[in-house]
């Protein structure tokens, strides 16, 4: 089962002529792997380096030399127990790694101003009997350490907040910059003119804190994606190339090109769109239509990328996208659903398009009635000023953000990866759940049913027996005892079974025929879409049924949607049928098969028209126009890659639990997130009518603002509290290394 | 009084050098792997070496 394939098409080329390739790692359990990984590397000829990165479970290599042979790292790497997957970076994950370092570059001058600003301040404020030219000095060395850290650590904000206003809109970003430099220009004035106050510590310190936010935001987005890189790596299977002169070279799929001829084996997946060139097989394309039922090719056929082949080998030529397949089809049905999709106009936004001309008007009012009472301007600027420093929405930006940051990080934990920032807010409004049925309420592969009425030695004697082979019914019954050891000396005979010698008695496994039972399993083979495995060992038998099942917690999830007031709907490209069967096992009253895609698309369209916000729930190829249509939208870890691609999430397990823990976190998050709110406004509104007043010192504001926003962040922990009763208990992290491992790809 | 007008300055150059090592530290990616790096202190490999 050694794997040669070529990644030189992944390789990239850094500076000094080193060729790089970044590997996903999977089956790393403790730290102690590193230091087996790279001193079992430091053996391999022509590797300049091997790296392991622990916390993003990646192991990058370097190497010069043209004669690098890759296959003996993956087999030293394949032989201590760890399998390797190159990946291609993502532009949009190194430009999040940039982001990431630049807010953290910003972080360290901004909190290093505040800390010597804040000693120098807190001299000021405590040092009653100082001398006015102690206090110039200690403003005057604050102004030198305010400004060039301002210029440097602000950037993020202004760059904001000019881009919103050159668009003419208003964001969070112009009240914090305007508050900003704001007190900066009037800490220098004042300190000018030798004055007392000034608030070189309050802009510095809100910097801190809103840039503290920004980047566990940004650091937290970054591990969820690098997480989804991984495991999409891990996935992704190689594809078998047939070179011209007839060599067989297994290359990433990112390396195809139409016109290849590529050979595909059962139990493998059709690696991308193309034509039949001889063979024959029949096709599992429920990942791409939502139907179960199997569909025979031969030489001529058109197949898609993601079909499962059952059978048979199959070589075929790739073709290139001509503009009228389902692919593109579907690619155009997303992008109009993408730009259908309105803005959605995040919660923190919406306050802040209220909040930031309200205050601006108190503060031009304050101005105005001091003028009116016959305060000077420059007292009545001071006022005014000061106003606008401590309504500077430090607990208004980092209310929303807080939260997101912890509840992301509970969801991470419970196995749900989120690929959009304002998921959550959506996630929290939304009253109908939309389900897809193949693959996402069943299982994605076929299961056996029939477990309970065999015999438990003898089952897992057959599922040691299936673990010498890559036929999917085999894959089926392996799945029972996936942590068995395979039987020594299988041999399989294709498209009939396997068989080997267990204590002296010959087993087999595979159809009826090759197990001479042909009469137990007639009655059974009479039934729908499921397939029958016949297992033989000495006398003893069994008929396994096998066929896609509804996955284990199906039910419960349905019930619990349906306790939290949901309406809950299937939509299924799968004929009427089986559909019918699902729905009727489930207990849901509202179905609808045989959708083609586009319908999907037109029955969300209606439900929108009825002021309904929908979760849409698939995997398919023929569901990713419906993701992208939908309010919002979640995948399985085992959807089609444009599927996921279009979703808003993606959890990960066997069981469907995850929805419902997503909704309850989102709904929590979208609570807490309300209460910082009103907390936050609540604290503007006692410390703008003393800055009205004139009663505002530094030292006040100084308080005020941290105390603020220390609340605002402690309220937003509890979104990353679990309960104990929640049902996501069942989906922990350890499912992402399980599912590593189940969902191997067949090569 | 005097004598603030230097150890201001000096307070906050020697904050300074502590503010310029973490910006080298992070630009030469030694908070890329914060997990690893906890594990890395621990590794023996420099007895290994001694062994060799």
């Amino acid at each position: 089962m050694t794997m040669d394939v070529d990644f030189s098409a992944l390789a990239t080329r850094d500076r000094n002529g080193a060729l790089r390739v970044e590997l996903a790692l999977d089956g790393m359990t403790c730290a102690a792997c590193i230091f087996e990984i790279e001193a079992a590397l430091k053996a391999v000829p022509d590797l300049v380096a091997a790296r392991v990165n622990y916390a993003d479970r990646r192991l990058s290599l370097e190497w010069t030399a043209p004669t690098f042979d890759f296959a003996a790292v993956s087999e030293r790497l394949r032989r201590m127990g760890y399998r390797a997957r190159p990946f291609e970076r993502e532009s949009g994950e190194s430009a999040e790694r940039e982001i990431a370092r630049r807010l953290l570059r910003c972080l360290a001058v901004a909190g290093f101003a505040t800390v010597n600003v804040m000693m120098l301040s807190e001299a000021v404020w405590l040092g009653g009997d100082m001398d006015e030219a102690t206090r110039d000095f200690f403003h005057g060395v604050s102004a030198l350490i305010a400004l060039p850290a301002t210029a440097f650590a602000g950037q993020p904000f202004f760059a904001s907040a000019f881009a919103a206003l050159r668009a003419r809109r208003l964001n969070i970003d112009v009240p914090i910059s305007l508050g900003v430099l704001l007190s900066l220009a009037m800490s220098v004035y004042e300190t000018l003119t030798h004055a007392p106050h000034a608030y070189f510590d309050s802009a510095t310190m809100l910097l801190a804190f809103l840039l503290l936010a920004r980047y566990l935001d940004c650091a937290m987005r970054r591990k969820t994606r690098a997480v989804a890189a991984n495991l999409a790596a891990l996935r992704a299977p190689a594809a078998c190339r047939i070179a011209a002169d007839g060599a067989q070279n297994y290359v990433p799929l990112a390396a195809l090109a139409p016109g290849d001829r590529v050979l595909t084996r059962p139990g493998e997946r059709i690696p991308a769109d193309g034509v039949i060139l001889s063979g024959e097989a029949s096709l599992d394309e429920s990942l791409v239509t939502g139907e179960t039922r199997r569909r025979c090719v031969s030489a001529g056929d058109t197949v898609y990328a993601g079909a499962l082949n059952f059978d048979g080998a199959l070589t075929m030529r790739v073709q290139a996208a001509a503009g009228d397949s389902l692919i593109d089809e579907i690619e155009r049905l997303v992008e109009k659903a993408t730009a259908a999709r309105s803005r959605y106009l995040r919660l923190a936004d919406r306050v802040s398009r209220l909040y930031a001309p309200l205050v601006h008007l108190a503060a031009l009012s304050a101005l105005l009635s001091w003028l009116a009472a016959g305060a000077s301007l420059h007292d009545a600027l001071v006022t005014a000023i000061a106003m606008l420093i401590v309504t500077c929405p430090c607990a208004l930006a980092l209310a929303v953000p807080a939260v997101q940051v912890a509840a992301s990080g509970a969801l991470f934990r419970a196995g749900v990866l989120l690929n959009s920032d304002d998921a959550l807010e959506r996630l929290a409004e939304i009253d109908t759940v939309v389900f897809d049925k193949t693959g996402t309420l069943t299982t994605p592969e076929p299961r056996i049913v029939n477990a309970q009425e065999i015999e438990p030695t003898l089952l897992e004697l057959a599922a040691r027996l299936a673990h010498s082979s890559r036929h999917p019914l085999a894959r089926a019954v392996a799945c029972e005892y996936p942590y068995a050891a395979a039987i020594e000396g299988a041999r399989e005979e294709q498209g009939a079974g396997v068989v080997a010698m267990v204590d002296g008695v010959e087993a087999s496994l595979g159809d009826a025929r090759f197990c001479g039972v042909e009469r137990d399993c007639a009655a059974l083979a009479a039934r729908g879409d499921a397939s029958v495995i016949a297992f033989r060992h000495g006398e003893r038998t069994a008929a396994l049924i096998v066929r896609q099942s509804l996955r284990y917690d199906a039910r419960e999830t349905i019930e619990a949607l349906a306790d939290r007031g949901l309406r809950v709907i299937i939509l299924s490209g799968d004929r009427v049928e089986p559909v019918e069967a699902a729905a009727r096992a489930l207990g849901v009253a509202e179905w609808r098969g045989a959708m083609k895609p586009a319908d999907k698309v037109a029955r969300l369209e209606a439900l929108r028209a009825q002021g309904r916000k929908v979760l849409m729930i698939g995997d398919g190829i023929n569901d990713a126009p419906a993701l992208a249509a939908a309010h919002v939208s979640l995948s399985p870890i085992d959807a089609a890659e444009i599927a996921q691609a279009a979703a808003d999430a993606v959890f990960l397990g066997e069981g469907l639990a995850p929805i419902v823990t997503t909704i309850d976190a989102a709904r929590r998050a979208r609570a807490l997130m309300r209460q910082n709110l009103a907390l936050s406004l609540l604290y503007n509104m006692i410390a703008a009518p003393l800055a009205i007043a004139g009663l505002l010192t530094p030292l006040i504001a100084a308080i005020a603002m941290s105390s603020s926003s220390l609340i605002v962040t402690l309220n937003a922990l509890r979104a990353g509290r679990r309960r104990s009763d929640e049902p996501g208990a069942l989906a922990r992290k350890d499912h992402m290394h399980h599912i590593a491992v189940e969902k191997e790809s067949p090569a | 009084m005097n004598v603030l007008l230097f150890l201001v300055p000096l307070a906050l150059l020697l904050g300074a050098l502590g503010l310029a090592a973490f910006v080298w530290s992070l630009n030469a990616g030694q908070y890329e792997d914060l997990e690893g790096a906890a594990a890395r202190a621990l590794a023996d490999d420099d007895v290994e070496d001694a062994r060799a």
